[in-house]
């Protein structure tokens, strides 16, 4: 491309120097995607939506918010009842979270489903994967900061995971709080680093960017694009399915925000932090609840903390440890029923975590947890040798358009 | 190229070699060294480590009453206790214990025992202080996080917990003044 596509002189001279309009303009708005692809594929720029509306509203918090054990849960209901829309932006904000997390558990599930985490796409799905670590992290001590009860004593307890580790446990959970328990020291680096994180969080996305757009986004099918006849452009295609998407994401979270602000939190963290007194049931927030109940269903303190992160280390080795080389379900009869299997699993599993940890709860957790660790470190590698996979179509375009050989009729009438 | 020239390069390259290995090992020690001040920072400060004791009288504490006291931060457990708890916490048998201890040693003076009141599972504080509180199957503390029940001694005996409730650093000073820590 000699010739400069854009008319304004000013675009023009700024991207003959430094060419970020070009960049965008290869990357935004003709960058080829597969033309079959579904709503669940609008969870990616959902999430991105997510971050941004986290980052912003989590700025303007912490010009109201105070980091000191005497002043943090005040300052928060200050935010609620006396800054100007105080109570908008942090309900957001809280809220926000907790979308954030259904947008990504949902896009997930997409790529186990759809097997996105497959040749050539491993290294996108481990950033992927280390996104969900970083968001877990930032989530559990922006949790803290209210200091309320739950904040108090989720940071006790998920900072006392670490003291399960042989020999060095203790002084790494000491070292963890700056003290002898969760105490200011803690409170000011968990605020720190809560401030911190999504700003690294933005730059694994960036990353997880570059690496999909190397070979592009898979699609419900499940085998490579064969040509320009397979793709549409991402303008105004997908800016269009994804403003869609985005405006019934609004609607719903709109609704949570206005409605039902507190509905997925807990009425604990209104009661100001105590260090004397556990509530009778703490419960960590929903988005780790699944894993919560993993950590509770192990009888040993060591072995519950190996599991809970093991639940999340499986995610990164996936890519090898699913051993079928084909990667949508629709194709996988017996995979797409355990597909299922799994989902449900995982509800469960969250429901679990939020139970009391006695009778029947204990032996459904454990069953739910072999069943997860199965489903990843058997299924995932055998299946594939028994499994009789349904014939691939020869592109994507068979089975969009109906008849056999429309597709090279549709390549024809594409160069014309 | 001449044989002489080329033992020559080789002790060179091992010069170099040299070299290259020494000035990597310094500046990984520069790096670590500028590292560990930004680690270290993040350990209790002076004034942190630096926290009083705590003196308890125990004159007012009845047969069967707790206390609860802060140490540290943490909540410290004293409790005065019954003839019968004292009893069954000595006469238990300790070869089904997770981390089995006498209740000798564990007190200094067997009426009273002095626990750190978290939970060794995941640092919830155990109920059983109170008297209307659910004190577990041993009737000692029950922590409700997770389960866990402690005896009269402290000891575990049911639950997640790895190991009993600590038995914090005290002394007497007189009959009826501990000095914890």
């Amino acid at each position: 491309m000699s010739k400069s596509k854009f008319k304004n002189p000013v675009v023009k001279w700024i991207d003959h120097r430094l060419p970020v309009f070009s960049f965008m303009d290869h990357e935004l708005n003709h960058y080829p995607t597969p033309k079959n692809l579904n709503y669940f594929w609008n969870f990616g720029s959902l999430a991105g939506f997510a971050l941004v509306t986290m980052i912003v509203t989590g700025i303007v918090l912490s010009m109201n918010y105070t980091a000191h054990v005497d002043y943090a849960f005040d300052s928060v209901e200050r935010i609620m009842r006396d800054v100007n829309h105080g109570w908008l932006i942090r309900y957001i904000h809280m809220n926000g979270a907790s979308f954030f997390f259904i947008v990504v558990y949902i896009h997930i599930f997409r790529g186990l489903y759809y097997g996105s985490y497959k040749a050539p796409r491993e290294l996108l799905w481990i950033l992927g994967v280390l996104i969900l670590l970083l968001m877990m992290a930032t989530a559990f001590m922006g949790y803290v900061l209210p200091w309320g009860q739950m904040s108090f004593w989720g940071a006790t307890v998920i900072t006392n995971l670490f003291s399960a580790i042989p020999v060095v446990g203790e002084s790494i959970v000491t070292w963890l709080w700056g003290g002898f328990s969760v105490d200011n020291s803690t409170l000011n680096r968990f605020f720190s680093l809560h401030f911190v994180l999504p700003f690294v969080i933005v730059g694994v996305v960036i990353l997880h960017l570059v690496a999909l757009h190397r070979f592009g986004s898979n699609n419900p099918i499940g085998i490579d694009v064969k040509g320009t006849q397979d793709t549409i452009p991402f303008s105004p295609y997908y800016t269009i399915k994804d403003l869609f998407g985005l405006s019934v994401f609004l609607s719903l979270f709109a609704a949570a925000v206005f409605f039902f602000p507190n509905f997925m939190g807990h009425p604990d963290n209104y009661i100001e932090a105590n260090p004397m007194v556990t509530p009778a049931h703490i419960v960590p927030e929903w988005y780790f609840l699944p894993f919560y109940a993993i950590l509770r269903a192990i009888p040993d303190k060591l072995g519950g903390v190996l599991f809970m992160f093991g639940a999340i280390a499986v995610l990164f080795v996936l890519p090898w440890l699913d051993r079928s080389p084909v990667r949508s379900s629709q194709f996988r009869p017996i995979f797409k029923i355990f597909f299922w299997i799994l989902l449900l699993d995982c509800i469960l599993l969250g429901y679990l975590g939020a139970m009391p940890a006695e009778g029947i709860y204990v032996t459904l957790s454990r069953i739910a947890t072999a069943y997860y660790f199965f489903h990843f470190l058997v299924l995932f590698p055998l299946l594939p040798y028994i499994e009789k996979t349904k014939p691939l179509p020869i592109s994507i375009s068979e089975p969009v358009l109906s008849g056999g050989s429309t597709a090279s009729a549709f390549a024809a009438r594409e160069k014309k | 190229m001449s044989t002489k020239s080329n033992s020559q390069s080789s002790k060179n390259e091992g010069k170099r070699d040299f070299l290259i290995v020494s000035t990597y090992a310094m500046a990984g020690i520069g790096a670590a060294s500028v590292a560990w001040p930004l680690i270290d920072q993040m350990n209790p400060a002076a004034d942190t480590l630096a926290l009083a004791s705590t003196e308890v009288d125990l004159s007012s504490l009845e047969e069967g009453q707790s206390i609860t006291v802060t140490w540290r931060g943490k909540p410290v457990f004293v409790r005065h206790r019954t003839p019968e708890e004292i009893k069954l916490a000595k006469e238990v048998s300790l070869d089904d214990m997770r981390h089995p201890e006498t209740d000798e040693e564990r007190v200094a003076n067997e009426k009273f025992i002095v626990l750190v009141g978290v939970c060794t599972h995941l640092g919830c504080v155990p109920l059983g202080q109170k008297s209307g509180d659910v004190k577990g199957q041993y009737g000692g503390w029950f922590c409700p996080c997770h389960g866990s029940h402690y005896d009269h001694s402290g000891r575990i005996r049911k639950g997640p917990a790895p190991t009993n409730l600590e038995v914090p650093s005290y002394e007497f000073l007189s009959d009826n003044i501990i000095k914890i820590g």
